[in-house]
């Protein structure tokens, strides 16, 4: 066990370091739940990109640099010390791009990783249905098999960044009389087909962060098909399900917002004094935070030697999703009375971002697979429990 | 950058394991609750056999001359088997104290302690009783800032019975005109850097307990059945038990790392023994609950083992610092202007 940065590590962080300082843009960008802002974000994706920093551990032949995890984990710290853009490719690369790396035909790599890796093709996931959320096996959106073509009908819902994405990933039922978990496809859909609407559903925040969309007699080629017919349940679960979990939410992410929220405390000490509990809870986010730090760099030591993730990894899930509500909880009870102004709003000096971050932290135990899910597959695949 | 133990560390764990789950049976435990020291020398020459007395003894004393990060796994089996003798104390605390005094007191001792000879306990006065102090071979004393080295007829005794009857706690009083070892500012660095250890043996044990009770929640709720399927079918049960894997999972990194920073020197290691703390103790306090809970009015009996572990935890959550002291030392480096926070602070 040695816990400091070797020289290339430091190194690697002295590089990204340089190059944030001159990319990031100066001003924060539009939401990239506008149209404006999805238009920056994917133009930031494509300056990324020319920096080769889309994704750090891709090979270089796609745009990465062949980066282990931690040098991963030093580059996600320098990217949000430096208050860079959010990621509006997320479910690309975090999501879609391992899988396709595993389970994707060397054509479809080759057509489809570079446009991610650059911004040109932004993803959206199509998972959940409206009866087919937590439970998703219960999927029933249907692709028929026609010769070289699957004809989809269905629907899909909470379709993150679908309002202006380029293509759709998700599972199809193409096999009628299935059941469940079998029978399921693996499919990836232009979202411009004839036959694909989409309708914007406004979040918390009033802005169309997640669509439904609707596929009527929608026809793509068997060749978007991702893995084998019927096998989509095992390709959208592979082990990369777990890493990919790992990459989702880096520590560094909820180390900033701690370090925001200790300098909350500290601007606002007399009024949020009143209450000690606010002081602990400043405390419990700190080494939350610090926590999940060290219990990833642990996990990334362990696989960048050549070590498996296991189903422990879903406990992250859990921790980070329930440390960011509990500090922006904190946060608005620290600003009290100011806690619920917009930003722009004349009386809301001092507010930050806090009320955004407050507001999206309340999705984060329900995303990515519901926090009563996660604590599902911890009791019986991590510690054996009875179904 | 690297954190993981090494193979050789690992292979010595589970040495170590194998050991202690063979031989601490509960029936054990409770058999010493009987006797009067609660203590069994048996056991500590069998634990000085395989080496776990001298892991921290240097080679030239006849020991492994192993440090802190290699013995934080140990004491967390130590923990998982809820180990009655003070080999913790002894091996993360008293030796290294040992070792920085010096001198004859070492060279005497030391040996002695690797062959399994000797009891060398520490009690640096953070805490008002000490554990273990009546079969002390040489008691490692910390009070008004000095150190002193007693044998037992230099000091007496005054019991303070614990509601985990494994402990043995003792008020300690030096007989007058003892004097002490080191003082003052000599004294200072070593009774600092014997707390910093003993909390960290608190917080590793602390680890081996809650998975200790988990794993006995785990097994006892795939066995009970009630409304005809064993209760841990049930999600109310199992999220009870999901919690404390969440907790015990973000418990062990803090605790290694702090492990790690003692063992390089580093600056920082107290607040990262706090960390360690707070966290482990946290973890275990959170399984003794759900634990109790999941067993239902069987947890709640002196006959089932659970409270063997929840007992300990319980105690352990107190001791080497309680939860306030500890979060006072964070408070302290986190609150402050200028203290390094946030993305890249960590290592």
């Amino acid at each position: 066990m040695q816990l400091d940065y070797t020289e290339e590590q430091q190194a690697f962080r002295a590089e990204a370091r340089q190059w944030l300082a001159a990319h990031v843009p100066a001003e924060p960008l539009p939401s990239y739940d506008t149209e404006e802002g999805f238009q920056r974000h994917r133009e930031w994706e494509a300056v990324l990109h020319r920096g080769r920093w889309t994704m750090v551990t891709w090979p270089g032949d796609l745009g990465g640099r062949g980066s282990s995890l931690v040098e991963w984990l030093i580059f996600e710290e320098e990217y949000y010390r430096a208050g860079a853009p959010k990621r509006v490719n997320m479910n690309g690369i975090c999501l879609l791009g391992p899988t396709l790396m595993e389970y994707g035909s060397e054509a479809q790599k080759a057509r489809i990783l570079p446009k991610m890796a650059s911004g040109e093709e932004i993803w959206a996931q199509a998972w959940s249905e409206p009866n087919a959320g937590s439970d998703m096996a219960a999927i029933r959106s249907r692709a028929a098999r026609q010769g070289d073509t699957y004809v989809i009908n269905g629907q899909k819902i909470w379709s993150t960044r679908a309002v202006w994405a380029d293509w759709c990933f998700g599972m199809f039922r193409t096999d009628p009389d299935s059941q469940r978990h079998h029978g399921l496809t693996f499919i990836l859909v232009p979202l411009d087909t004839p036959g694909v609407t989409v309708r914007p559903i406004p979040q918390l925040d009033g802005l169309p962060g997640f669509a439904e969309i609707f596929f009527d007699d929608v026809e793509v080629p068997v060749a978007n098909r991702l893995g084998e017919e019927g096998a989509g349940w095992r390709v959208a679960m592979a082990t990369a399900g777990f890493e990919r979990g790992l990459m989702l939410r880096a520590p560094a992410r909820f180390q900033e917002t701690a370090r925001r929220l200790v300098e909350l405390y500290r601007e606002n000490r007399a009024s949020a004094d009143r209450d000690p509990a606010i002081r602990d809870a400043v405390l419990r986010a700190y080494l939350d935070a610090e926590a999940y730090c060290l219990a990833t760099y642990q996990t990334a030591c362990r696989l960048d030697q050549g070590g498996k993730i296991g189903p422990e990894s879903s406990t992250n899930k859990i921790f980070w999703s329930e440390l960011d509500q509990a500090m922006c909880g904190t946060a608005m009870r620290i600003l009290g009375a100011r806690a619920e102004l917009l930003p722009h709003a004349p009386a809301a000096a001092g507010v930050g971002t806090w009320l955004d971050d407050f507001l999206f932290a309340q999705s984060g135990p329900i995303y990515a697979g519901s926090n009563e899910i996660q604590r599902n597959i911890i009791a019986e695949r991590m510690l054996g429990m009875p179904r | 950058m690297d954190f993981t133990f090494t193979d050789e560390q690992c292979l010595f764990r589970d040495a170590a394991r194998d050991f202690l789950r063979g031989e601490i049976k509960t029936q054990r435990i409770r058999e010493s609750w009987n006797t009067d020291s609660g203590r069994d020398t048996a056991l500590w020459r069998q634990l000085a056999e395989i080496g776990l007395t001298g892991v921290t003894v240097p080679e030239a004393h006849g020991g492994l001359g192993l440090d802190e990060l290699d013995f934080v796994q140990l004491a967390q089996e130590c923990g998982y088997v809820a180990l009655p003798e003070p080999l913790v104390n002894c091996a993360l605390v008293a030796v290294p104290l040992l070792v920085a005094v010096g001198d004859e007191l070492a060279a005497h001792w030391l040996p002695k302690v690797a062959a399994g000879e000797a009891r060398v306990i520490a009690g640096l006065a953070q805490d008002p009783l000490v554990e273990d102090a009546h079969v002390a071979d040489l008691l490692l004393y910390g009070e008004g800032g000095n150190l002193y080295a007693l044998q037992p007829d230099e000091y007496a005794l005054v019991r303070s019975e614990s509601v985990d009857p494994s402990r043995r706690l003792f008020r300690v009083t030096p007989n007058p005109g003892v004097a002490a070892v080191l003082d003052g500012a000599q004294a200072e660095p070593l009774l600092a850097a014997g707390f910093e250890r003993g909390a960290l043996g608190c917080a590793a044990q602390a680890l081996g307990l809650a998975q200790r009770m988990l794993d006995m929640s785990v097994e006892y709720t795939a066995q009970r059945e009630q409304f005809g399927r064993p209760i841990g079918s049930f999600q109310a049960v199992k999220h009870h038990l999901a919690d404390v894997a969440v907790a015990l999972e973000y418990a062990r990194a803090p605790v290694y790392r702090a492990a790690c920073s003692l063992a390089r020197g580093d600056p920082r290691a107290p607040l990262h023994v706090a960390h360690a703390k707070l966290a482990a103790c946290d973890a275990a306090s959170l399984a003794a609950t759900k634990s109790i809970q999941v067993h239902g009015a069987m947890g709640y009996t002196w006959e089932v083992d659970l409270h063997i572990f929840m007992k300990k935890a319980w105690a352990l959550a107190g001791s080497w610092g309680d939860a306030a002291s500890h979060k006072a030392r964070i408070a302290e480096a986190v609150l402050d202007d200028g203290a390094p926070l946030g993305a890249g602070a960590t290592f």
